[in-house]
């Protein structure tokens, strides 16, 4: 476990992960549960635990729809949703570890798509 | 006039100009007047939540500032809605993060979040109220059932955006029986449409914005309204319903005869 | 000259660990008027006492310092041993050089340090010391119960059968409360009505018992064995002495479209009720805000049919005073509102329910006769999910922080009962933990899950959505196979957390009792006073106190009856010698006194005053009630010309305390 790493998850999600009570709700409300390897009360439980390398290699960090269904219904007030974003980001501002590169951008187009779109992907997967 | 800063967001100058024209003239019509500021930047369409970053809040900041001006801070769009009602927030609930915001924008003084935000659907609720906006309704939409769709970002988290119930929202259910259309009520209103998913991963994106469509047809929609671009954009394209998609201003327009009826 | 004798105690090391107690001892020795200071092991002790009343014996003392731990703990037991040996106890002080000192500081050189001075303030106050004598006040031999539930019924039951009047004071139209709306108990399954009702009917057959139903407390004031209570008797627009119960007005009131409290709003009742069959008293009662003839003068229907002429239009509210040695606290508890929790849909959807509307729901006597029917289409369920810990175990914003204890049980009982007479019916239940500590309940809750087939789920319920289709969509997670479900279930019941009546909070305010940040009332000892309050002769019986299931309410409520038979026994209590008076020729007459005093203890009077000039003048002066005062000291910093002064603690004691500390 790499102890540096997880408080600086800690620090930079600003959330309590002990304050989890394990009810699982955040799971059950997650709109990308079946995209998921690692589900919320995962990412909150193994943050916990300090076992963060795997979800740092995990496509589930790109799966989260930062929608806040889980932030809104958790009893206990856990925000597993700024913890899946704390973790993105501690994996993408990793040099090189970028999600989303420019170049890859003009094939995922098509005439409809708002730049919304690009943005938030961009503000989501790259830094 | 009631006068209200304008931020209308990169996507209405480009994909969504639907959703920004008739904001605009409908509030001409209901005796609002609003002012767009100069040199307006993108907000970014997401908040980032790390307490640990600040250069992403800077622009919202920015288009706070501006709205000090006027009565309040107007947005149409739900993601910049989302973006600038979190970093007001967050701001006036953080003041380690107000004061490096000042450093970096070399503001005079600390702003802490004194500019009230207004969705455009809270500016119908709240300035001109839903009983003055039915007065001025030229065209109702009579026998129409019309879900609304909230998605994710125009309600959560709760705390922040403080517009509405976040499990059971009355607002736009409200502003259609104002326009006098019947509202319906459908499980699917308040989950997320897939969002910015999309540029990478369409099928979940189809599978969450087919489970909204499919959810409001159960219930016996006509047609669908939103107040963003990007779920207008996942609802229409990715969907696989062929329910009509608006926005909400385009149904307000329309009620106020601003508006060729293009029904169909 | 007084003679102070100072004695410094090690408690083992629980002092002598941290402060050098020899070193106490010396330095107080040179105090002015200390004639002796010793230090002993246990102070408390039978021999540490002992050495107490030989040094006050031998030295004549007049006074005595103890420096050991909190006067909470042995005041008393050294006042007793001063008294023993002729010294009024209350020239007895305590240094509290243990929880204030030695416990809270690690260096024994400043501990030491610290410890010495409190202990030379103790001996400057006690120079200033006078000798008190505790009176006297009679107990009245009647008792009042707050609260007509399971609770209070047991309470006023347990004491009437000790020989002494007490009355019950009940807000609804009948005593019964929570427990008459529940269908069966755990972890039994007999019937609740079976146990409960005799018990009703014993309480209102009791000579001793006086029910006022149908009533509520508007004031109280007085003390320990002598309160005096006005109860508010709410205009039920029948008189109670005649009605014979026969529900006839009943059956012929015209407005039937009242939601019926008692079925939880499932069904509708009449504006002239009975609450339930076997109610008590089984009286009718009016509802004001539906009746026709109370809002617009029109209808008098119940009036006519009436042969015994009960029904009075014309009623009012009335209050009746009465006194009473003792008080217990039995306002039981409510399940919260569910408005903050609408992903479970319960505010649109009919077939979500909470855990009470479903005791009703599968209640002989509730709106569907016993059948378990959907409110919605009064079909027969086939699918139902139990959700636990709706607003239970949250964090302050989300809900209550407690655990609502009792939900576990019930679940598991209602589920049984369910699998019992509708076998085709499927059960899930969704649970954070299983909590069944208590006799026979894990027994209980395991053979809901081995004999009966239910299915309890690790897992919780993060949305509910009705379908078109009439069925509702549970999606939830499975922790254990780490999979997100979806149920398609007929019904869902919310296990919604408990909190304590509304009418608790004002209720303490008028008691002068203590509420924890649950407004659920504080015991005087969580562990060593369960049922006693902080204000002497108020005590807690039931939920009123924390969460509780039915054989622990009912302990409760005994446990109550007993501590407030003890106090009704006696024939007067000692009263505290530290109390506040005033000095008439100092008092301005200002009222600041009597505007903070919160035991009403203080009025005025007008008395004749001779003037310097040996002429005679009115004054309108303070007075204070020394039955009354609790010796609280507010007063005495509110007083602007410091006419008030508290015995025992007088501002000048306070001073010399003072100045010894900073000297």
């Amino acid at each position: 476990m790499n102890k540096y790493e997880k408080d600086w998850i800690d620090i930079t999600s600003g959330v309590n992960v002990r304050k989890c009570m394990r009810c699982g709700k955040c799971t059950a409300t997650c709109p990308s549960y079946a995209e998921m390897e690692y589900h919320p009360h995962q990412f909150v439980y193994m943050v916990e635990k300090g076992d963060i390398e795997p979800l740092l290699n995990s496509e589930s960090l790109y799966k989260c729809l930062t929608c806040f269904a889980c932030v809104e219904r958790c009893p206990r007030g856990v925000e597993p949703a700024k913890v899946v974003e704390a973790v993105r980001l501690t994996a993408v501002r990793k040099q090189g570890n970028n999600h989303l590169i420019p170049d890859q951008i003009p094939a995922m187009l098509d005439d409809d798509m708002p730049q919304q779109a690009i943005v938030t992907a961009f503000r989501k997967y790259t830094k | 006039m009631e006068t209200f800063t304008y931020y209308p967001g990169c996507t209405l100058r480009t994909k969504a100009k639907d959703l920004d024209t008739y904001a605009r003239a409908s509030a001409e019509t209901l005796g609002i007047s609003l002012v767009e500021p100069e040199n307006w930047q993108c907000c970014g369409g997401a908040y980032t939540t790390a307490t640990n970053e600040v250069a992403t809040k800077l622009s919202a900041v920015r288009t706070l500032i501006a709205g000090k001006e006027t009565e309040g801070l107007v947005t149409v769009c739900s993601a910049c809605h989302n973006v600038i009602k979190q970093t007001n927030y967050d701001i006036s609930h953080n003041e380690a993060m107000a004061v490096k915001v000042q450093r970096y924008l070399g503001l005079d003084k600390a702003y802490t979040g004194d500019t009230k935000v207004y969705h455009y659907l809270e500016l119908l609720r709240d300035v001109v109220g839903f009983d003055k906006l039915k007065e001025k309704v030229v065209n109702p939409f009579k026998d129409k059932k019309i879900a609304a769709y909230y998605g994710c970002l125009l309600l959560r988290p709760s705390k922040a955006l403080a517009m509405d119930n976040p499990e059971n929202p009355v607002i736009m259910e409200d502003f259609i029986r104002a326009i006098g259309g019947t509202p319906v009520i459908y499980a699917q209103r308040n989950e997320c449409c897939g969002g910015y998913i999309t540029m990478e991963d369409k099928a979940q994106a189809a599978k969450r914005s087919g489970a909204v469509m499919a959810s409001a047809e159960e219930m016996g929609a006509d047609m669908i309204i939103t107040a963003c671009p990007l779920c207008l954009y996942n609802l229409k394209k990715n969907s696989g319903s062929d329910m009509p998609v608006y926005y909400f201003t385009e149904l307000l327009a329309e009620a106020l005869g601003l508006k060729e009826a293009d029904n169909e | 000259m007084q003679r102070i004798g100072v004695f410094v105690c090690h408690c083992g090391t629980n002092i002598a660990a941290t402060v050098d107690v020899k070193a106490v001892a010396q330095a107080l020795a040179n105090e002015p008027g200390v004639v002796i200071s010793q230090d002993y092991q246990y102070m408390c002790s039978e021999s540490g006492q002992d050495l107490v009343k030989a040094a006050i014996k031998e030295h004549n003392l007049t006074g005595v310092v103890v420096c050991s731990c909190s006067p909470r703990m042995h005041e008393n037991t050294f006042r007793k041993a001063a008294s023993a040996a002729g010294l009024n106890p209350y020239l007895v002080e305590i240094a509290n050089i243990r929880e204030q000192c030695s416990w809270i500081h690690k260096e024994i050189a400043s501990a030491t340090d610290k410890a010495i001075v409190l202990g030379k303030a103790a001996v400057a106050k006690v120079h200033l010391n006078t000798p008190l004598t505790a009176g006297e006040s009679p107990v009245v031999k009647r008792a009042l119960v707050i609260g007509g539930g399971i609770a209070g019924i047991q309470t006023a039951l347990d004491i009437a059968e000790a020989g002494f009047e007490v009355d019950i004071v009940e807000k609804e139209a009948t005593i019964g409360g929570k427990m008459a709306q529940i269908d069966k108990t755990f972890p039994t399954l007999d019937c609740a009505a079976c146990i409960l009702t005799p018990k009703m009917v014993e309480a209102a057959q009791n000579e001793k018992i006086t029910i006022h139903s149908f009533s509520e407390i508007s004031d109280v004031k007085g003390f320990v064995g002598n309160f005096t209570v006005t109860i508010k008797k709410k205009a039920r627009f029948v008189d109670e002495t005649k009605c014979t119960g026969c529900g006839l007005c009943t059956e012929k009131c015209p407005m039937k479209k009242v939601p019926n409290e008692f079925n939880m709003g499932l069904d509708n009742r009449t504006a002239v009720y009975i609450p339930f069959a076997q109610a008590v008293p089984k009286v009718a009662t009016i509802d004001p805000n539906y009746c026709m003839m109370l809002k617009n003068g029109k209808c008098g229907v119940c009036s006519k049919v009436c042969s015994v002429g009960a029904i009075d239009y014309k009623q009012t509210d009335r209050f009746v005073e009465q006194k009473y040695g003792a008080i217990v606290v039995a306002t039981g508890f409510n399940p919260i509102k569910l408005d903050k929790y609408d992903e479970f849909a319960y505010s649109w959807c009919p077939d979500v329910v909470t855990s009470l509307e479903l005791e009703r729901l599968m209640n002989a006597a509730g709106p569907n006769g016993g059948t378990l029917l959907r409110p919605s289409d009064k079909k027969h369920p086939h699918t139902i999910v139990f959700v636990q810990c709706v607003g239970s175990r949250c964090d302050d914003e989300k809900g209550k922080p407690y655990c609502s204890k009792i939900c576990c049980m019930y679940t598991a009982k209602h589920a049984m009962l369910i699998r019992e007479k509708y076998p085709d019916t499927e059960v899930y239940v969704f649970y954070i933990d299983v909590r069944t500590p208590g006799k026979n309940f894990d027994e209980f809750y395991r053979r809901a899950v081995e004999q009966y087939g239910v299915h309890y789920i690790k897992g919780m319920v993060g949305k509910v959505t009705p379908k078109a289709d009439g069925t509702i969509d549970v999606q939830a997670s499975d922790l254990l196979s780490n999979e997100q479900l979806h149920i398609d279930a007929d019904m869902v019941v919310l296990a919604a957390a408990i909190e304590p009546d509304k009418t608790a909070r004002p209720l303490a305010t008028m008691l002068t009792t203590q509420m924890d940040t649950n407004d659920f009332f504080t015991e005087a000892h969580p562990k060593l006073r369960p049922v006693e309050s902080a204000t002497a002769g108020i005590f807690l019986s039931g939920a009123c106190q924390g969460p509780k299931d039915i054989p622990e309410t009912v302990a409760q409520a005994s446990a109550a009856a007993a501590k407030a038979i003890g106090l009704l026994c006696k024939n007067s209590i000692t009263c505290n010698p530290c109390v506040a008076h005033s000095d008439e020729l100092m008092c301005n007459g200002c009222s600041s006194c009597e505007k903070v005093c919160p035991y009403g203890a203080i009025t005025y009077q007008d008395k004749e005053f001779r003037m310097p000039d040996r002429s005679t003048a009115i004054r309108r002066v303070a007075s204070v009630n020394p039955a009354v005062c609790q010796g609280c000291g507010a007063c005495t910093v509110a007083c602007p010309s410091g006419a008030m002064d508290l015995n025992g603690f007088s501002n000048s004691q306070i001073m010399s305390e003072v100045d010894a500390i900073c000297k």
